[in-house]
């Protein structure tokens, strides 16, 4: 007993250190790929706040570019008046039509925490469960895909950046319909990978990468980028397609949420399926 | 000493004000983010009993994650600074025996000292960060060029702030 004491004494700086490693490295664990843990939901409630009033002064110093995005999707819009009709909802946008039946419904939301520099980078909204936002929505700008929900609180929402190690999309080549899957590398916020497109296909420099509308959270057709170059690596069989992001993810300032209304009914189709292959 | 202390409690609120508010805004590059609470762990006096230091740096890491949503990226990383601190100050040379007062400063200890031992316990702190958040040696070099990058950037803006802060004269 005596020599534990004195072993713990004689080396309590090593033990202390290894001791608040495991607890640092735990959380860290927890926390990355489920976002779930309790200590970050109650330390949202405080930082989330903080971060609205951060936002909400230095967001006078982005009204130019933002009025301006406000003003294409204006214009997108109006476009899109003659074969839908929009009803304001004051901040949830629903399409009613008899003919067409509504897939998607779409929240906006303010971005109140974003990083771009990290390997993993996530993104904070300033809307959560309350405002009909779940986990496993997509999170979409004016100009393309910025990421996917993967925690909700009451008021905020954590969202995994497309600039992230975890992130898999499936894109397709709009000009070809060529299916492949998106991630990210890691160097730099403006570039992204497409990969898993055979080395068969002709592509270009220029071409359109879009979401190919092959999950339960992206709709189809959503811009993701477009390709700056490509190669097949020597014994491979497929393309690495270096592009750049259509949304520049260092000044994303409001998003949409997408929520597929659809959705449960496509999984529990999924499921059952399933369950009839295994009779 | 109790001056001491209120000394260290504002440096750490003022230095976690602006971590959180301007530092973490700053991207050059996309991922070069100046880490300047670790000046707070840098200049804690050396006469800091060691259980204190790591606690210290637990809390400042843990508060840094809190406002960066990583929970335990910056906790991890701070204590392993912490625990470097006392080997790279055996490395780079300890205070002198007859001075109390003296503390791990840039304008008390010289500036050859203060940028050794800066650049060191920096290092070990970006060397943890970035492993840590990749979590993985696939892309080692790749990390290995963001740890020094990130680490003279960094060390830059220490080296600022002690100039800004404390524009005493550097005995050499």
């Amino acid at each position: 007993m005596r020599n534990i004491l004195v072993f713990i004494i004689r080396y309590h700086f090593l033990l202390i250190f290894l001791l608040l490693e495991f607890i640092s490295v735990t959380l860290l664990v927890n926390s990355t790929y489920y976002q779930s843990s309790a200590i970050l939901k109650a330390g949202s409630r405080v930082t989330g706040r903080f971060y609205t009033t951060v936002s909400d002064a230095t967001d006078y110093l982005k009204l130019r570019t933002t009025n301006e995005h406000l003003a294409q999707e204006n214009a997108m819009l109006r476009q899109m008046k003659s074969v839908s009709y929009l009803r304001n909802d004051t901040n949830t946008f629903w399409v009613n039509d008899t003919l067409y039946k509504q897939q998607y419904k779409y929240i906006v939301a303010k971005v109140v925490l974003n990083t771009v520099g990290k390997r993993n980078n996530y993104i904070m909204l300033d809307k959560g469960s309350r405002s009909g936002i779940q986990k496993d929505m997509a999170v979409i700008t004016p100009t393309g895909i910025a990421g996917t929900v993967v925690n909700v609180s009451e008021n905020f929402s954590w969202v995994m950046s497309m600039l992230n190690k975890h992130t898999r999309l499936s894109g397709k080549i709009l000009k070809n319909g060529q299916m492949g899957t998106v991630v990210w590398n890691g160097v730099d916020h403006l570039y992204g990978t497409l990969t898993d497109i055979p080395a068969h296909v002709k592509i270009a420099r220029g071409d359109t990468i879009v979401s190919s509308g092959f999950s339960y959270i992206f709709p189809a057709g959503l811009m993701i980028g477009t390709i700056t170059d490509f190669r097949v690596e020597q014994g491979e069989h497929f393309y690495t397609i270096p592009f750049k992001f259509s949304v520049d993810f260092n000044s994303l300032q409001y998003v949409y949420v997408v929520k597929n209304l659809m959705k449960e009914e496509q999984e529990s189709l999924e499921k059952s399926t399933e369950g009839l292959k295994d009779e | 000493m109790n001056r001491l202390v209120f000394t260290n409690i504002f440096r750490f609120v003022a230095l976690l004000l602006i971590q959180v508010l301007i530092m973490n805004k700053v991207d050059f590059y996309g991922f070069l983010n100046p880490y300047v609470y670790l000046l707070f762990i840098l200049l804690l006096p050396f006469e800091t009993p060691g259980w204190l230091l790591l606690l210290l740096a637990f809390g400042t890491g843990l508060t840094v994650d809190i406002f960066s949503g990583t929970l335990g990226l910056h906790a991890a990383s701070s204590v392993f600074a912490a625990f470097m601190r006392p080997l790279i100050i055996k490395l780079v040379g300890e205070k002198p025996e007859y001075d109390i007062t003296t503390q791990p400063k840039l304008q008390q200890m010289g500036l050859k000292w203060f940028m050794t031992y800066a650049l060191l316990v920096t290092f070990a702190h970006q060397l943890f960060i970035n492993l840590l958040d990749v979590m993985s040696l696939d892309e080692f070099w790749q990390t290995m060029l963001r740890v020094i990058v990130s680490t003279l950037f960094t060390f830059l803006f220490i080296m600022l702030f002690e100039y800004i802060f404390a524009p005493t004269k550097a005995k050499s």
